[in-house]
């Protein structure tokens, strides 16, 4: 195994009192399938997620981790099998759509902040906008999780202003904004230079220490050993292995994963 | 190491040399023309060319337009005067004609010891668009700007002052039901009572009401009707409106091109199609004749507002075009992390999307500003008294047979000063807005 691979987390004593799962159910998917036009991108997908859980995504690429994210809160349209969220089932209605999305935090590979607005604009727009909150609370709110993301000083500047690992912050702590239970991440840190991907997965770190309910689709087999309490192996639309992560690297069951890890982890 | 150290630095020079200046050749205006018109042999020759151009240029029409003549009642008498003053042959420019009729060709006929109005009106637009042009105005007169347009057309149609304000009591009716009507009747019905109510009410409500208020209140300013509006008058009231309107709706139409709904997809994309699809003049002579075959007969619906609508449409299906090439230059990802906030579709549109669309395409809209404005130019086919079409009546007349370049470039020179400032303005906004520094 490379150091690459496991440094950025390595040297940080991970806090587990708080990482409890508890039996509550937060995202249940049922038999889901979906298509792009003909293409079968999703077959048969089945999970749980429990409120608390630490979820990391694997997979080679194009095997369509991004697309069960994106379905979670409905980015995606699925078409065949149910997704609830938080009880809230995934249908055509767009009120539960916006309210599944206002409960679902997410953060994508190449942030997509609003380059128009500042720091603390695009931080404030959704809780004002979506949740109603007064302009001065929003602001409060959203200072403190820029103090916790650790770019207070940013708040006054443009998205363009700022580095990659800070813009990636910046978008974490946006959703934060908004009070999710379920946060998604989406390759988070494969936009980034190495020097900032410590930055960005210390974050994350500090977030599920909170207890934070996460799915993380990610490369960072260090963050997967370290943090998450299963990890998820997919290949060709289908979700081949899971387990925990000691398990699941240390005696991977199908071949596909082992081939994979092998390959990731340059074995 | 120390050693070496004292060695290799065994000469420090104690005094600081006296900064020099560049050479000659390298600064100020020596410099300047050396890079900017002297920098190669094709840049010197084009370089002498263009002098030359320009002197040939301004020695045929600087003293034409320098010396011309600015008193008197007629051409030939400007004929007259030129003979005495520099001899038969000498050519000379005859501004005279802009002194005596250029209330005609900024106002047509539009009564004289009126002409204040037009002038009040053009100031409360100023004053009414300052807010939305420009930062650090104060936010209050957005009230001023929701009041504009009726304050504007009572002051150039004049007559009474209920007939602007009864029809201005419909959108606040529509502006009621849209707010309070969704929590009593639910959204839909809101939205559909918010579009009929107020069509109903100005179909049948509005004529009695402002007769009746007329006949208890009679307050109101002599009424001037559109056959006396002529000149840059015209061309401003056709421009502005159709600048004003022809923005939300190119806004509309774009969105419904992008949009998944079958029905309002098809819809736009027809209309922005066929209206850009035939020139503008055919439409204005639609917007003359043919419409009054299709209005019930005995309607008397002002040409002028037919021809606004017309100008209306046309630039909005171009600036539809325009925003939509903006919408599709924004990366996917803006749309997913608005959604992903749980913004509905208006909100992110009207906060996220639009914002950096139009950033995008404001070039593109200034560019369809400055063509409608042109474009107004064109109303004098359907016989509306445009400046040109009034330069075509001076020209008719006995006094002024005869004359053309005078006429033609204080045109020219008006619609360029307007254009050119639209287009500083559109600089100015894009400096403004330019947040990214990549
Ligand atoms: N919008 C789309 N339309 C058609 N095909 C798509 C679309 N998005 C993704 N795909 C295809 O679906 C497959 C899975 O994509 P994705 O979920 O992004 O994979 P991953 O994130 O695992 O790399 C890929 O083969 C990709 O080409
Ligand atoms: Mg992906």
């Amino acid at each position: 195994m490379t150091d690459a691979q496991t440094s950025p987390v390595a040297d940080r004593k991970i806090d587990r009192s708080k990482m409890a799962v508890s039996d509550e159910v937060a995202i249940e998917i049922r038999d889901m399938n979906k298509w792009f036009g003909n293409f079968h991108v999703l077959r048969d997908i089945n999970l749980t997620v429990n409120q608390g859980e630490r979820i990391v995504v694997c997979g080679p690429s194009g095997s369509g981790k991004s697309t069960l994210i994106r379905c979670i809160n409905a980015l995606e349209e699925h078409q065949k099998g149910t997704i609830s969220v938080d009880g809230t089932l995934l249908s055509n209605d767009l009120k539960n759509i916006d309210r599944v999305r206002s409960e679902v935090g997410m953060v994508f590979q190449h942030f997509n902040l609003f380059p128009h607005l500042t720091i603390l604009e695009n931080c404030t727009l959704a809780p004002i906008w979506v949740r109603k909150t007064p302009k001065r609370e929003a602001e409060e709110t959203a200072m403190y999780f820029l103090n916790k993301v650790k770019i207070p000083e940013q708040a006054d500047k443009y998205p363009g202003q700022l580095s990659g690992g800070q813009q990636q912050r910046v978008a974490i702590a946006r959703s934060l904004c908004m009070r999710p239970r379920i946060m998604l991440f989406d390759e988070p840190t494969s936009a980034l230079d190495p020097e900032m991907i410590k930055e960005v997965l210390d974050t994350m770190i500090q977030l599920a220490e909170e207890g934070m309910t996460m799915i993380c689709v990610t490369h960072e087999m260090g963050f997967a050993r370290q943090v998450a309490n299963r990890v998820i192996f997919m290949d060709q639309g289908q979700i081949v292995e899971q387990n925990e992560p000691e398990e699941f690297f240390n005696n991977p069951k199908s071949d596909r994963t082992k081939l994979f890890l092998s390959q990731i982890l340059g074995h | 190491m120390s050693d070496v150290h004292a060695q290799t630095v065994s000469y420090v020079r104690e005094t600081m040399l006296p900064e020099a200046e560049p050479p000659v050749t390298e600064r100020g205006a020596i410099k300047w023309l050396r890079e900017n018109l002297f920098s190669s042999w094709l840049n010197a020759i084009l370089t002498i060319l263009s002098l030359f151009v320009i002197y040939y240029v301004l020695s045929h029409t600087l003293g034409w337009m320098l010396y011309g003549i600015w008193d008197a009642g007629s051409l030939t008498e400007c004929r007259q005067i030129r003979n005495e003053l520099y001899g038969e042959d000498a050519s000379v420019a005859c501004w005279a004609v802009l002194a005596d009729r250029w209330d005609q060709l900024l106002f047509g006929f539009y009564p004289q010891d009126l002409y204040w109005r037009p002038v009040a009106a053009l100031l409360v637009f100023f004053v009414a668009v300052s807010p939305i042009l420009f930062e650090g105005v104060p936010r209050k007169l957005f009230y001023l700007t929701a009041a504009a347009p009726f304050i504007c057309f009572w002051l150039i149609w004049g007559g009474t002052i209920w007939g602007p304000i009864v029809v201005a009591l419909g959108f606040v009716i529509a502006g009621a039901i849209f707010r309070y009507g969704a929590e009593m009747v639910g959204p839909l019905l809101a939205i559909i009572g918010a579009f009929l109510v107020p069509i109903l009410y100005w179909l049948l409500l509005a004529g009695p009401l402002t007769g009746m208020l007329n006949s208890i209140a009679p307050i109101g300013m002599q009424y001037v009707s559109s056959d006396e509006i002529g000149g840059f008058m015209l061309a401003f009231i056709i421009g502005i409106t159709g600048i004003i309107l022809s923005f939300p709706l190119g806004i509309l139409l774009a969105l419904g091109r992008q949009s998944d709904l079958f029905i309002i997809n098809k819809t736009c994309v027809t209309f922005i199609e066929v209206i850009r699809g035939v020139p503008l003049i055919v439409w204005l002579f639609t917007a003359s004749l043919l419409l009054n075959y299709f209005l019930p007969p005995g309607t008397n619906f002002d040409l002028l507002l037919r021809v606004i609508i017309m100008v209306t449409f046309f630039a909005s299906a171009y600036m539809a075009e325009v925003i939509r090439g903006g919408l599709a230059a924004l990366p996917r990802g803006q749309y997913e992390g608005a959604d992903s906030l749980g913004l509905n579709y208006w909100q992110s549109m009207q906060l996220i999307i639009l914002p950096q669309a139009l950033k995008i395409s404001i070039p593109g809209i200034v560019n369809t500003f400055i063509g409608l404005f042109k474009d107004t130019t064109l109303v004098v086919f359907v016989g509306l008294s445009d400046p040109i079409g009034f330069s075509n009546l001076i020209r008719a007349t006995t006094d002024w047979n005869g004359i053309y370049w005078e006429l033609f470039i204080f045109i020219g020179l008006c619609f360029f000063i307007c254009c050119f400032s639209m287009s500083k303005y559109s600089q100015f906004l894009e400096r403004k807005l330019r947040t990214e520094h990549r």
